[in-house]
Order: C-alpha cells, then sequence, then structure tokens
C-alpha cells in the first residue's frame, strides 16, 4: 500500500506509538488506539482497523472484534461534528430524560444514533454519564450540560446547526441547578446537611 | 444529627483544590511520606487488614485482604488497577474525587502499590468524565515533576507509573475481570474465577482491582490511622466472627425525585431516609417516596416502608436487596410507575450484557422484549411469574453466570415484582383486559433492533 493510499497519518502513527512502552503488549494499546483514530476521523473505517493491526502485530480480526464490542466507534461514516449524549439511566430518565432525547430528535430530524443531514450533529442516547446530580444532562465533547428541559435541548440543537462544529457553551445551556454538597460550588451547607 | 465533618470531601468545593500546591498545603502526602519512611510493604497490608476497609466499589470485599491473596516472593511485575470506569447507574461520587480532588485518589494509589509492591498502575478510566482524566493526567505530571512518581520516589527503592486508560461506553469494563479483558486490548467478556486476578490478573501477572474511593480511604487510613477510621460506621456483629463490620465514612450519591440532589459524606449506617430529609431537602414537589435504589440501580429496590433500613454493608440484604453496592441512593416519588422503572432497568441491563453467558444474554433480552409488551397492552399475568423466573435462575448467586452483571439485572426484577406486584397485575388487567389470562407462548415478532 503506498503512504498516498494510508488512513493513518503519520501523526496518529507517532500518537499511537507514544503508547507502546506503557503496556507489556501491544495488544493493550487497542483501545487507545481506536480512540486516537476516531477523535481524528470521528470514524474508524475498516482501513483503519487494518493499519492499526499492523501496527500492533495482531490481526485484523482482533482489533475489529475489539471495536465492534464497543457501540462507541461508528465506522460507515463519521459522525456530526458534535456528538451529543443524552442520558437516558434512571435518575435522569426520573426527571424528564427521556422527553429531552426526544425533543431534541424530533428538532433535529433523526432518530438517535444517526446524524444530521448537514453532518454538524449526532445525538447518542448515553447509559449512565455519572452526573446524575445535574440530571436530566448531556455529554458533548468536555462539555457536560446540566438540569435540562426539552426546550434547552432544542436550543442546543439550534445552536449546533447554526455553528461550525463547536459545542454550544455550558451556561447558555444549563438550566438552574438545583444540586448541593461540598462539589457543587457556591452550594450553602458544607455537607449538605441541614439540622 | 449532628452534621459529619467531611473527610473524603474535605479538600471537594474549594478553589485550585484538584493542585498540588493546594493539596500539600494542607497536608497532603504526609501520609504517603510517612508510609515510605518508616513502614515495611508487609507493615501496610497489615495496616489496612486492621483497618477492616471494605472495597467501595459494590462488592464490598475487604481491602486488606485482596492485598494478602497476592503470591507472597512473586518475581513479578505486579499490577495495580484502578477501577475509575463508574458506569453504575446513580453513582457520581467517584467522579467528584477525580474532579476536585485527584491527588487524595494518587496518594492512597501510591501508598496500594508500595503495600502490594506494584510498580505499574492503570486508572481505567471511562470515557464520559473528560474533566476527571484532564484533571488527573495534570496532577500526576505534577507529581512525575515532584519525584513523587516515576523512579526512586522520594530517593527510596520504589518506582512506580501510573497511566490513564480510556474505555469506551461500556459498563461491563467495572468489573474486575472484564475491566482486565478490555484493559489488554480484548473484548471486555468477564473471566470465570478461579484464578483471581491476584493470582493471574492483567497480561497473566499478579493483579489488584480496586476502587477510587478505597483508594482515598487508603489515603485517610494512612494520614489519621486505624482507630479514627474504626470510630465511626457499624461495627461487626459480635456473633459472627467472619463478619468485618461497616466502618469508616461514605460518600451517599442521592439523585432522583429529591429537592437537593448531591453526593454527601456520613459514616457506613446512615440510613435512607436519613440522607433523604436531613441531606436532600426531602422528596420533591411536596411528595411522598414510593421506593428508594439502595445503592445503585443493581442492588434493586426499598420501598417506603423500608426506608428506615441503614445503608451499610449488611442492611439492604436484610430486606432483600443484592446489597450496600455504591450506596447511591435513587428516589421514586408516589407517581412513578413501577412498570416505567421496571422497563428501565430491563432496558439499561440488556444494552449492557455482554453477551457471553446464555442465561443473561437470553434472560436480559427477554425481559425486555416482555416489558415493552407489557407496557405496550400486549402484558399477561403469566409474564410475571416469568419475569421472576428468569430473575431467580439467572446469576452468579444461583451459579449459571460468570459474573454479577446478571444478578444486577435480575434483582431489580425480583424486588419490583414481589414489593409491588398488586401495581403490576392492576397495570396488565387494565391494559390488556381481553388478554391478560393467556399463558400460550407469545409468537416473537420479527423485532429487528430493541436499542
Amino acid at each position: 500500500m503506498s503512504t498516498a493510499e494510508r488512513i493513518l497519518t503519520p501523526e496518529m502513527v507517532a500518537a499511537i506509538k507514544d503508547y507502546f512502552p506503557r503496556y507489556p503488549t501491544r495488544q493493550a494499546v487497542t483501545l487507545p488506539a481506536l480512540h486516537i483514530v476516531n477523535e481524528r476521523l470521528r470514524c474508524v473505517p475498516l482501513a483503519a482497523v487494518v493499519e492499526i493491526a499492523q501496527l500492533l502485530e495482531l490481526a485484523p480480526a482482533q482489533v475489529q472484534d475489539t471495536l465492534s464490542f464497543y457501540g462507541f466507534f461508528k465506522q460507515d461514516k463519521p459522525h456530526g461534528l458534535v456528538r451529543a449524549w443524552v442520558c437516558r439511566s434512571i435518575s435522569c430518565a426520573l426527571r424528564g430524560g427521556e422527553e429531552v432525547l426526544d425533543r431534541m430528535c424530533h428538532a433535529a430530524g433523526t432518530h438517535p444514533g444517526e446524524t444530521t443531514t448537514d453532518g454538524k450533529l449526532t445525538i447518542e442516547f448515553a447509559e449512565c454519564l455519572g452526573a446524575c446530580e445535574y440530571a436530566p444532562c448531556m455529554l458533548a465533547g468536555k462539555t457536560l450540560y446540566k438540569n435540562l428541559t426539552p426546550e434547552l435541548g432544542e436550543k442546543f440543537v439550534a445552536q449546533c446547526r447554526a455553528g461550525n462544529g463547536q459545542e454550544p457553551p455550558e451556561k447558555e445551556i444549563n438550566g438552574p441547578i438545583v444540586a448541593g454538597g461540598p462539589a457543587v460550588v457556591g452550594s450553602a451547607a458544607t455537607n449538605g446537611h441541614r439540622v | 444529627m449532628t452534621p459529619f465533618e467531611p473527610i473524603l470531601l474535605a479538600n471537594v468545593g474549594k478553589p485550585g483544590s484538584h493542585t498540588l500546591a493546594a493539596y500539600e498545603a494542607t497536608g497532603g502526602y504526609a501520609g504517603m511520606r510517612k508510609v515510605l519512611a518508616e513502614m515495611t510493604p508487609a507493615q501496610v497490608i497489615e495496616l489496612v487488614k486492621a483497618s477492616n476497609l471494605r472495597g467501595r466499589g459494590g462488592a464490598g470485599f475487604p481491602t486488606g485482604l485482596k492485598w494478602f491473596f497476592l503470591p507472597k516472593d512473586h518475581p513479578g511485575p505486579i499490577y495495580m488497577c484502578i477501577n475509575a470506569d463508574e458506569s453504575e447507574p446513580g453513582t457520581f461520587n467517584n467522579r467528584i474525587l477525580m474532579e476536585d480532588d485527584p491527588h487524595q485518589v494518587l496518594e492512597g494509589i501510591i501508598i496500594s502499590c508500595y503495600a502490594t509492591r506494584a510498580q505499574t498502575a492503570y486508572i481505567y478510566l471511562r470515557y464520559e468524565y473528560p474533566l476527571s482524566y484532564d484533571r488527573l493526567q495534570a496532577a500526576i505530571d505534577e507529581l512525575y515533576a515532584g519525584n513523587l512518581l516515576g523512579k526512586n520516589i522520594l530517593g527510596k527503592e520504589f518506582s512506580l507509573d501510573i497511566y490513564l486508560h480510556r474505555g469506551a461506553a461500556a459498563y461491563i469494563c467495572g468489573e474486575e475481570t472484564g475491566l482486565i479483558e478490555s484493559l489488554e486490548g480484548k473484548r471486555a467478556w468477564p473471566r470465570i474465577k478461579p484464578p483471581f486476578p491476584a493470582v493471574e490478573g492483567v497480561f497473566r501477572k499478579p493483579t489488584v482491582v480496586n476502587n477510587i474511593e478505597t483508594a482515598c480511604c487508603v489515603t485517610q487510613i494512612a494520614a489519621r490511622g486505624v482507630d479514627w477510621f474504626k470510630s465511626m460506621g457499624v461495627p461487626a456483629d459480635p456473633k459472627n466472627p467472619r463478619d468485618p463490620g461497616s466502618y469508616g465514612p461514605k460518600l451517599y450519591c442521592l439523585s432522583g425525585h429529591v429537592n437537593r440532589p448531591g453526593c454527601y459524606e456520613a459514616p457506613l449506617g446512615l440510613t435512607c431516609r436519613q440522607l433523604i430529609d436531613d441531606f436532600g431537602g426531602g422528596v420533591w414537589k411536596g411528595r411522598k417516596a414510593k421506593a428508594a435504589i439502595p445503592g445503585g440501580i443493581s442492588m434493586g429496590l426499598l420501598s417506603e416502608s423500608e426506608l428506615d433500613t441503614p445503608l451499610d454493608f449488611a442492611g439492604p440484604g436484610k430486606v432483600g436487596c443484592l446489597g450496600l453496592g455504591t450506596a447511591a441512593v435513587v428516589v421514586l416519588d408516589e407517581t412513578v410507575s413501577m412498570v416505567d422503572f421496571l422497563h428501565n432497568s430491563c432496558r439499561f441491563f440488556a444494552h449492557e450484557s455482554c453477551g457471553q453467558c446464555t442465561p443473561c444474554r437470553e434472560g436480559t433480552a427477554w425481559s425486555l422484549t416482555m416489558l415493552n409488551r407489557i407496557r405496550a397492552g400486549k402484558g399477561r399475568l403469566k409474564d410475571l411469574d416469568l419475569l421472576l423466573e428468569i430473575g431467580d435462575t439467572m446469576g452468579i448467586i444461583p451459579g449459571t453466570t460468570i459474573c454479577g452483571l446478571s444478578d444486577g439485572a435480575a434483582w431489580p426484577m425480583k424486588n419490583a415484582i414481589r414489593k409491588f406486584r398488586g401495581e403490576f397485575e392492576e397495570y396488565i388487567r387494565r391494559t390488556n383486559p381481553t388478554g391478560y389470562m393467556e399463558t400460550a407462548a407469545v409468537e416473537a415478532l420479527p423485532v429487528l433492533a430493541h436499542h
């Protein structure tokens, strides 16, 4: 295969090789390699699987076996510029998370997992995001959006479609925070405790 | 109730709490320095054994005992895996510790590795915690720069590398052997035990898998001592010599239908009702609680009359729940339909089953199909007995599966149907008045996708 046909750029290859000294086997670099490729291409096509396997001295089927276990990695085409994970587990469902997901998908014209026609936004359901004090919540990129309502979800969709791939600022989308405890900045009680 | 002064959450909420400077300014790493200067690894294991610290990840296995199981005189390498895959619905205390006090976590990891002679620690971190990743990595970099990590820490013959290894959104990677398989680069299919990880773990070497909050307890035991740790919690049952008790502080996550969801710290043994009323501002909207999850969804359900159950390692089991789990309480108010609750639970476990074991793969999928059918008005009374049969026969407790995910899937079904049977029957009769008495097998529909 000539260099011109390769999917993994030299930068990606170098980033993957940086992980080699951390583990006694190359196979352990499989997930880090998948993430490196996915973060740059927004998917991991089969051709990339073959090249990762070559780097890791594995059979392509071994890398594909691992990849296909995690529903996280798309292979057919890139996900949207923004990939939004709306939690559907119990704490968020109890506070309206499913309605938020439904309204956002309706606003975007997609089903969960699909990408808008302009390629700007993919909305996915997530299982518990581990931010239940901010339910219903959503993760996009590095930003956790808190205390959402269907209307705030629609606003998020509108801003994504009007934007150019940046996640909207958190403060524009968050609903009023009701969480307590020391972890919530500005929370009155030191340990949430009221006698 | 007198307010409890937080220890594990003491730094949380202060500006710059995640930095080395702030951590050391309030005495951080003093415990670790003392351990490295004055104790042997075996003495550290004895210290943690004496504390009766039980793992905070969900199983509550005594931590010192887990370390003690490592083979003596093994040529190594020995590996430490820190389970930061926190994915149990309702649980978020590890996230807060990693984001706002990463050095407390790292100090505990370093002490644990010193005790177990591990020279490499992998923090298996779920991908959905990007801020935890950034804060932990920055803290790790600070430690390397200050000779608190890397070769010959503080000039001693103790070297340690800590690496972050990111997951890819799979709940089963929180299972210790699923984590190990995933770390090795394979499908996260749990392994049958024995052999236990202490004997043959990651890369086929002796391995300890410990939780984030457990590591923080190790930090505090090293700093404050065993007597401090055992001064709070629920003492061991004197009639049961094998009961390790429930000592120490615990982070309780509270969410769902309460006025003030959040992460709160109190000694082990707090009751659900105390957590809801004294910390969480009570049930929201002036309503009453109908039920509460005691420790993450896989522990099952407490009914309203069971809310005075103490949340320690022995309490929830006495009222038919699976155990304390992660002590993540999720409150359901009086308007919640138990059918909706159980559907959410079955959907989660069907999605997350790794598929390796037939009772779990088929049982979780079948339960979801039945809940879908019940919700759509085509349920039968017989479905409830079928769901109970599935629940009673899948899991490591009945001995039919390799790991406990299926027990976690079973317990919400068993608790919901046994504690709220009347509501399920009423729903089925009301929504399927002409078919609820059917007992003939339902023909499978050509369903292409559940999720």
